[in-house]
């Protein structure tokens, strides 16, 4: 933590750099709203004439697919990929010797592309849906701040899965089959395509024990008011233990890629 | 005949690549086949809690999401360009294809080809197979060459979207991310059209055709009476877009100037 200054810049950095690169952002707004859009009627057809299903009504429907996209496109980044790439180029070895930490930065910068996101594309797309959409917003003033909460953890957790399968590039050498995997894997398990409670008894139980619905699943069930009152502490409880227990596997395979790093070419 | 004997010689290199990194082969065709399976289980986790969605059952989605897989796993072997305009417009790699001297379209998908995506291709005919005995289709005799001909038209169809949109390359050098867009609209088309509103049906039709690769194709087997006229449009479909990308493209590499360096 003696580099804060540096951390703060790379964040800037990165922050300017997204900005310099707008059109791959208005492109992403819109097809974020598709998207959306497209799960909305999809989860129509799915309903038809029932009210609810699953303890979920159709507009609680609506607002989880809004509120679970619009979370996608804050803590999404590719941080596996950077990382992979940087491992096999080897310029994972000139930026070992800088006087900070590797994962460290790697987080910083993709927390300078989610500010970017949350500002310039999550926020304006969720106005966007909520005109378009029947999205209920919540009306009691403190959920806003326990889900910009959540949200923060919904982009640790998920920078460090994505740094966890990225690090495996120094053991696999070409990961990216891996990645994909993950990619799918998350927008699964995390809820996003369906909620948890969808699935079959046998796997919700699974998954419950998995991190990957700390991602969405959490946070949106508190945004659509499924989950209320103390129950909300329980699940940022929750969020906090798998960011805790999450630094483990990623201490631990730091330490054993460090010792194997070897450069292909160069 | 010399086409083909340079595809095939393309073929070997591809083999002798994959076979120094042999665990990573396995690990893509895994990834494949799971990334087809887990959307298959969207199906089934939402068919364990409806009956029908809009007026299409359960088999029927199936069907058709065995059906989307074919085109796409046959296209995805032959055309892998996803980073064309990293690899090939801001390094300047086109400087070089354009000096080779069989067309330089066909020799980007030779130096792109990635035949493991044919096990997806394989186990959506083995998905449709499945399906369509569930449902009890029967075949007639001319219904596996109606099968052949429809997923050549979807996959000239894709063919016709993606070489379009990769040729923005030639237009721009800036990323414009809308490949990887594009690629999740895609998986749109597997799920029946009448589900969306008018806008969506429309563009998934007209637009971004992706309804070609997927529901309206195997309508024609499923007997959807109304569907089965956009069966039948499906070739005009894929060749009309076919011959648009061409032209494209054709356009966008007499713009190309090379790059900088």
């Amino acid at each position: 933590m003696f580099s804060l200054p540096a951390y703060l810049e790379m964040v800037r950095m990165k922050f300017l750099m997204m900005l310099a690169y707008r059109v791959n952002y208005y492109s992403g707004i819109l097809v974020y709203a598709i998207n959306i859009g497209a799960y909305y009627f999809l989860w129509q057809a799915i309903y038809g004439d029932n009210q609810t299903m699953q303890g979920f009504t159709v507009a609680q429907m609506t607002t989880y697919i809004a509120v679970g996209w619009m979370a996608r496109a804050f803590y999404f980044n590719n941080l596996d990929r950077e990382i992979a790439n940087e491992i096999r180029d080897g310029s994972v070895a000139i930026q070992m010797i800088r006087p900070y930490s590797y994962l460290m930065s790697k987080m910083m910068q993709g927390f300078g592309e989610g500010l970017f996101r949350i500002l310039l594309f999550s926020t304006p797309g969720m106005v966007l849906v909520s005109l378009l959409l029947p999205v209920d917003l919540p009306t009691d003033w403190r959920v806003w701040p326990v889900f910009l909460l959540m949200l923060a953890f919904s982009f640790l957790i998920n920078s460090q899965i994505n740094i966890l399968v990225g690090l495996f590039a120094f053991f696999v050498e070409n990961n990216a089959g891996m990645m994909s995997m993950k990619r799918i894997l998350v927008d699964l398990c995390s809820g996003l395509i369906v909620p948890l409670t969808f699935f079959p008894t046998w796997a919700s139980s699974v998954l419950e024990w998995l991190p990957f619905q700390a991602i969405t699943y959490l946070p949106a069930s508190v945004f659509v008011g499924r989950v209320t009152g103390s129950a909300v502490w329980e699940v940022l409880l929750l969020q906090f233990v798998w960011f805790v227990v999450l630094l483990i596997p990623i201490w631990l395979v730091w330490q054993r890629a460090r010792r194997r790093l070897f450069v292909q070419g160069g | 005949m010399h086409y083909l004997s340079l595809f095939f010689d393309y073929i070997k290199i591809y083999m002798k690549t994959k076979l120094t990194y042999r665990s990573d082969l396995w690990i893509e065709i895994v990834s494949d086949l799971l990334f087809q399976g887990l959307n298959l289980l969207f199906i089934l986790v939402v068919f364990m809690h409806t009956d029908l969605l809009g007026d299409w059952t359960r088999d029927e989605m199936i069907f058709i999401y065995g059906y989307f897989m074919v085109p796409y796993g046959l296209f995805t072997a032959f055309f892998n360009m996803w980073n064309f305009t990293e690899r090939y417009i801001i390094k300047g790699e086109m400087d070089r294809v354009l000096t080779r001297p069989v067309h330089n379209l066909f020799q980007l998908v030779l130096e792109n080809i990635d035949p493991s995506s044919l096990f997806g291709a394989l186990s959506g005919v083995v998905i449709m197979v499945y399906a369509g005995t569930q449902l009890g289709l029967d075949w007639a005799w001319y219904d596996p060459l109606v099968l052949v001909l429809l997923v050549l038209s979807s996959m000239m169809v894709y063919f016709g979207v993606y070489v379009s949109l990769i040729a923005i390359g030639f237009f721009t050098d800036s990323q414009t991310g809308i490949l990887p867009l594009v690629w999740n609209l895609q998986n749109y088309g597997r799920y029946p059209v009448d589900i969306y509103n008018r806008v969506i049906r429309f563009s998934l039709t007209w637009v971004l055709p992706f309804a070609f690769v997927g529901v309206h194709p195997a309508s024609y087997f499923l007997k959807k009476g109304e569907w089965q006229l956009y069966a039948f449009l499906t070739p005009l479909m894929g060749v009309a877009f076919f011959l648009l990308a061409l032209w494209i493209w054709n356009v966008g590499v007499n713009r190309y100037r090379g790059a900088g360096s």
